[in-house]
């Protein structure tokens, strides 16, 4: 049985909207991390894309109502790359985003890793690897067993794809042909100490997921157009749970972080001088963003 | 004078009722099933050890099978419990806690879901399976986690109990049983309470204070110590966490010697908290029976009891011990 797919068609109009909220985004990415001073810039802003495909077109949701119960989960298992989310979320107005400027300061409701009782809307605490991809199983196995009306996305980063809880939630997942759930992976190639394929090779993924009874989507994570297709074509699938292997850039759109790993857990004004220095990284990165 | 919170005839061994907790905390499963139609049972292959299979049979849309995958059980238990469930968590402690620790601190500790750890084979109970089998961290590792109730029921019949107040209870909770029969000794109209401990025997001369399988073995060295003349308190204290902290203070002040016993490490579960706890408030000299710094080993209850120093006869020496330096001081 097919089930119907719940997203809305994408016009023009609609599609130029998101491309501009996208840009917005990673200008507040940068504003945000060079202010907090720490923070990982690379995924954010690989990710950010995505975030704007799921929170302007994707989700079923409300953001005046955070905890409606028919809304759709969106976890978020990479927990680091939540400036992304966090600045998604005061777009589609779960709060001011004034707010964005308090990023992992003291008091903050935007925690330098999402914290559940902090911030309304962020679903699950992560940071700990895996663990997310874990809770997004448990939410998505009760709204099947129970037929209820909302789909769980869960976002993991590829480095992610190292612990063996993922691979254990995978077993479960195929187990249960869990279709109410959908895996993004943010295949951008980098973790901390370099590229994943030096530190601890994933490939071939496609047939790891495929070996683990998973339906494998390959996207370019900086289409909107087709990402939001292939979301829509995860969510119709029945019967068979769905990974969608997201081909990003880290750092996208930042011409000197991007492709490269040691962005990951740096920030504009403190990271790595050997194109831009660290004076002048800010700056770079705003003008880059103006032209992508 | 108060009735004996006691089994009739607790004093014979030889003939005391004996089972086991874990078969009580099948039963308490069993029942609390019935009263929660959102509880959800989770086990990682050893349904029939843990004492499942009933709740299993009759709740199978509740019970999720894992397979040997304790830490995916517990992040998807988390997700249970954020849709709505109450997820139990079920299988041997020294693998829950011990293999999946970051997934319950980071999954249900810190985000202070309604979800229950509750394990089995704990301490030297897994006698035969050796020591990677012997869990004897597990309260060390459970009683430092902030929101997390960490209980210890003594015998069978509180064990019932134990479970359906953790299940009463909104919020993480670890319950911790044992696979042996052991001595029933609480009666089934004994109220439990989360945060209380209970004076099994009266005394003003020493405290003997226990939590599991253990206390009855206390109850034996008061039995032991009373032949010397020495009026020994017996306190059950199967809230390891919170713990009750009017009664132990309380038992401190009148006694002024403390013998803490259970089966762990004597740093860092029972013992350890007491001590914490009195070295702030009326200091007592305090001796405290459990393992000292070593792992287990293949054995019998009775054969690794006595190897460890944690049988009766141990409480009773401990309790010589603590009541010397209550007279030094």
């Amino acid at each position: 049985m097919e089930k119907p797919s719940a997203l809305r068609v994408l016009t023009d109009s609609d599609f130029l909207r998101l491309e501009k909220i996208a840009r917005e985004i990673r200008v507040d990415i940068v504003e945000m991390l060079a202010t907090s001073q720490s923070g990982h810039a690379a995924g954010s802003l690989g990710i950010a894309d995505l975030m704007t495909a799921l929170y302007f077109h994707v989700l079923v949701h409300d953001p005046k109502k955070p905890r409606w119960k028919d809304r759709d989960r969106f976890i978020l298992s990479n927990g680091h790359v939540c400036p992304s989310r966090y600045a998604a979320m005061a777009r589609a107005g779960y709060f001011p985003r004034e707010e964005l400027k308090t990023l992992r300061k003291f008091g903050s409701a935007l925690q330098g890793h999402p914290e559940i009782a902090s911030l309304a809307g962020v679903e699950t605490t992560s940071g700990p690897l895996g663990d997310g991809a874990a809770q997004s199983a448990g939410l998505a196995y009760f709204a099947k067993q129970h037929g209820l009306p909302w789909h769980t996305y869960c976002l993991l980063s590829d480095g992610e794809l190292q612990t063996g809880i993922v691979w254990e939630t995978a077993l479960f997942i195929s187990k249960h042909h869990l279709d109410t759930l959908t895996w993004i992976v943010d295949r951008n190639g980098i973790q901390i100490d370099g590229k994943t394929e030096d530190i601890m090779p994933l490939e071939p993924l496609r047939e790891k997921f495929e070996a683990f009874g998973f339906q494998v989507l390959e996207v370019d994570g900086h289409n909107i157009r087709e990402m939001i297709d292939t979301l829509g074509l995860a969510r119709s699938t029945s019967q068979i749970p769905t990974v969608l292997l997201l081909h990003t850039i880290p750092g996208k759109g930042v011409h000197y972080m991007e492709h490269n790993y040691r962005w990951h857990g740096a920030v504009p004004g403190t990271g790595p001088e050997d194109k831009v220095p660290r004076s002048r990284q800010k700056q770079q990165a705003l003008s880059d963003l103006k032209h992508l | 004078m108060s009735p004996s919170p006691l089994q009739r005839g607790w004093k014979h061994r030889e003939t005391v009722l004996l089972k086991s907790t874990r078969d009580g905390a099948g039963f308490g499963l069993l029942e609390a099933g019935k009263r929660h139609q959102n509880l959800y049972v989770l086990c990682a292959d050893v349904t029939e050890s843990v004492r499942a299979t009933d709740f299993a049979k009759a709740y199978p849309d509740r019970f999720l099978q894992f397979g040997v995958s304790e830490q995916a059980m517990v992040g998807i238990g988390a997700g249970l419990a954020l849709a709505g469930a109450i997820p139990v968590v079920e299988t041997f402690a020294a693998f829950s806690p011990a293999r999946n620790w970051e997934q319950i601190r980071t999954t249900i500790a810190l985000q202070n879901l309604d979800a229950k750890i509750f394990s089995s084979h704990a301490g030297l109970s897994a006698g035969g399976d050796g020591a990677t089998h012997e869990m004897t961290e597990d309260l060390a590792l459970m009683r430092v986690l902030p929101n997390m109730v960490v209980l210890v029921p003594g015998d069978a019949i509180e064990t019932e109990k134990a479970v359906k107040a953790a299940i009463d209870y909104e919020g993480p909770v670890y319950l911790r049983f044992e696979r042996n029969e052991t001595p029933l000794f609480t009666l089934p109209a004994t109220p439990f309470e989360i945060g209380k401990a209970s004076i099994l025997l009266e005394g003003n001369d020493v405290a003997l204070i226990g939590a599991g399988p253990i206390v009855y073995e206390c109850l034996q060295a008061a039995l032991l110590l009373e032949k010397d003349g020495i009026r020994a308190m017996v306190v059950n204290s199967p809230s390891v966490k919170p713990l009750d902290e009017k009664t132990i203070i309380a038992a401190a002040k009148k006694c002024g010697a403390i013998v803490t016993a259970e089966s762990h490490q004597i740093a860092g579960g029972l013992g350890g908290a007491i001590a914490e706890l009195l070295s702030q408030n009326d200091p007592v000299p305090i001796e405290r029976i459990g393992l000292c710094d070593v792992f287990g080993q293949s054995g019998t209850p009775e054969e690794l009891a006595v190897h460890y120093h944690m049988s009766a006869e141990d409480i009773y020496r401990s309790a010589l011990r603590a009541l010397k330096k209550k007279f030094r001081t």
